[in-house]
């Protein structure tokens, strides 16, 4: 349990660090940059107690936010994927999640590209709404969405195949 | 009650994502409005301490680049100065220019950000070095921002590529003023508006701060006219602006403090009684 506890508190510090030191400032194109905290919550322990969950993502977006004077728009939306994460989690994994049993390591990975996919287009969508912050730009906002969240899910896809343990036999 | 509390139980998870999601759009609509962002801001000890730390490292790559352009305004400076000293040498002292009206203080920036809607930079003197709030903040090059808040050791600064700054700005041919603002799409460009309709805007003419706020002395450089056309009433121009400045690119900054500020607001306040 106690490794548990500190490979999560690590992972949230390198994350947060990561975001705002390097990944912010990429700028691909101008504007395209892949937001990769949210594998904290995607990684999370499917077996947890929801509301510390939903308060470490909140408390995680906040963090983010404060480095990147943006206000609340990244704790809303870590906020939010945090919240809708099961029925992602049974929706991609289907039937395996209701067993509570998710090893993310050992699944398919046509699998967890659905998985990073709705969480990252859910979480990138609110993040661009609440910044550009009018109807009016809608257009931009999905512009926005889309092109970042390609960049963040090839990032996730990659983070997650080289970290795996699965192929360490 | 016991049907309420039960409400309450079942639907905690529920309730805490409310408050939280709530929590965070009025930071995030806070953020929006001028002068707002009081809680969540990059110019505190922790965020501050991890981008000066950063910054100590990263800053040696630009040393290069950011001498070139001290040289080229020491060039500027010496130049203005030795085809001046003909003048400057007699005994003549106009004590509403040299008796010094604005301070700079000189700061280096250790966060930039340029792709985001409201952009906010972040600067490494703080209220310690008497940095307040509405001080106007500008490069060797250009106009760059208004610091939004303070800390005791860090700044943030609301750059001009921020949709909620307005600044006071001129023609530098003409005395016709309008103000400067942003529509968010790039980085290299901003809009003068409220130019009257008669001013004659021609493509390339130099845009200046016009001194009629008391943020900012008059004629430091803003960009210049890359493009203007007649809004839809055709009363005013909308010019699209250059900017001097590569925004992408700020390391060292100056920040002017008016120091006429605080008689020149009495007077205003006392005129709109």
């Amino acid at each position: 349990m106690n490794s548990i506890l500190s490979v999560h508190t690590v992972r949230f510090v390198a994350l947060a660090l990561a975001q705002v030191l390097l990944l912010s400032h990429i700028n691909f194109l101008g504007y395209v940059n892949p937001y990769l905290y949210i594998l904290f919550v995607a990684f999370y322990p499917v077996k947890n107690n929801r509301m510390l969950f939903i308060f470490l993502s909140f408390l995680l977006g906040l963090s983010i936010d404060m480095f990147m004077d943006s206000g609340g728009m990244h704790a809303a939306a870590t906020l939010t994927i945090a919240y809708i994460r099961p029925a992602a989690l049974k929706f991609s994994f289907g039937t395996v999640y209701d067993h509570q049993s998710i090893k993310f390591d050992a699944m398919d990975i046509g699998q967890r590209m659905v998985y990073f996919s709705i969480l990252t287009i859910i979480h990138h969508f609110i993040l661009f709404s609440l910044d550009i912050f009018n109807f009016s730009k809608i257009i931009l906002v999905l512009k926005n969405t889309l092109f970042s969240s390609i960049f963040t899910i090839i990032l996730c896809v990659l983070i997650s195949v080289i970290f795996s343990r699965a192929n360490k036999k | 009650m016991q049907q309420i509390v039960n409400f309450i139980i079942r639907n905690k998870t529920f309730l805490l994502f409310l408050l939280l999601f709530s929590v965070s759009l009025l930071f995030t609509i806070q953020s929006h409005s001028y002068h707002k962002s009081k809680f969540v801001n990059s110019a505190n000890f922790l965020s501050g301490g991890v981008y000066s730390a950063s910054n100590n490292i990263s800053d040696y790559f630009d040393l290069k680049e950011q001498n070139k352009i001290l040289q080229e305004e020491n060039n500027r400076l010496k130049s203005i100065l030795f085809n001046n000293e003909g003048e400057v040498d007699s005994v003549y002292v106009d004590s509403s220019t040299f008796n010094g009206r604005y301070k700079f203080t000189s700061a280096q920036v250790i966060k930039n950000s340029y792709t985001q809607n409201n952009n906010l930079l972040t600067i490494n003197k703080g209220a310690k070095d008497s940095i307040k709030q509405d001080l106007g903040v500008i490069t060797s090059k250009g106009i760059l921002g208004i610091i939004e808040d303070t800390n005791n050791n860090y700044a943030t600064v609301l750059s001009v590529l921020n949709t909620t700054s307005r600044i006071s700005a001129q023609l530098k041919k003409t005395n016709h003023f309008g103000s400067l603002t942003w529509n968010g799409l790039s980085e290299k460009y901003v809009q003068l508006t409220e130019i009257p309709e008669i001013a004659p805007v021609t493509k390339g003419d130099t845009i200046i701060t016009s001194g009629r706020s008391d943020i900012f002395p008059k004629g430091i450089p803003i960009g210049i006219v890359k493009d203007f056309k007649l809004d839809s009433a055709e009363n005013y121009y909308e010019i699209e602006v250059s900017l001097f400045n590569d925004m992408t690119n700020i390391e060292y900054v100056h920040i002017i403090e008016n120091e006429d500020a605080g008689i020149i607001k009495t007077l205003i306040d006392k005129a709109n009684e």
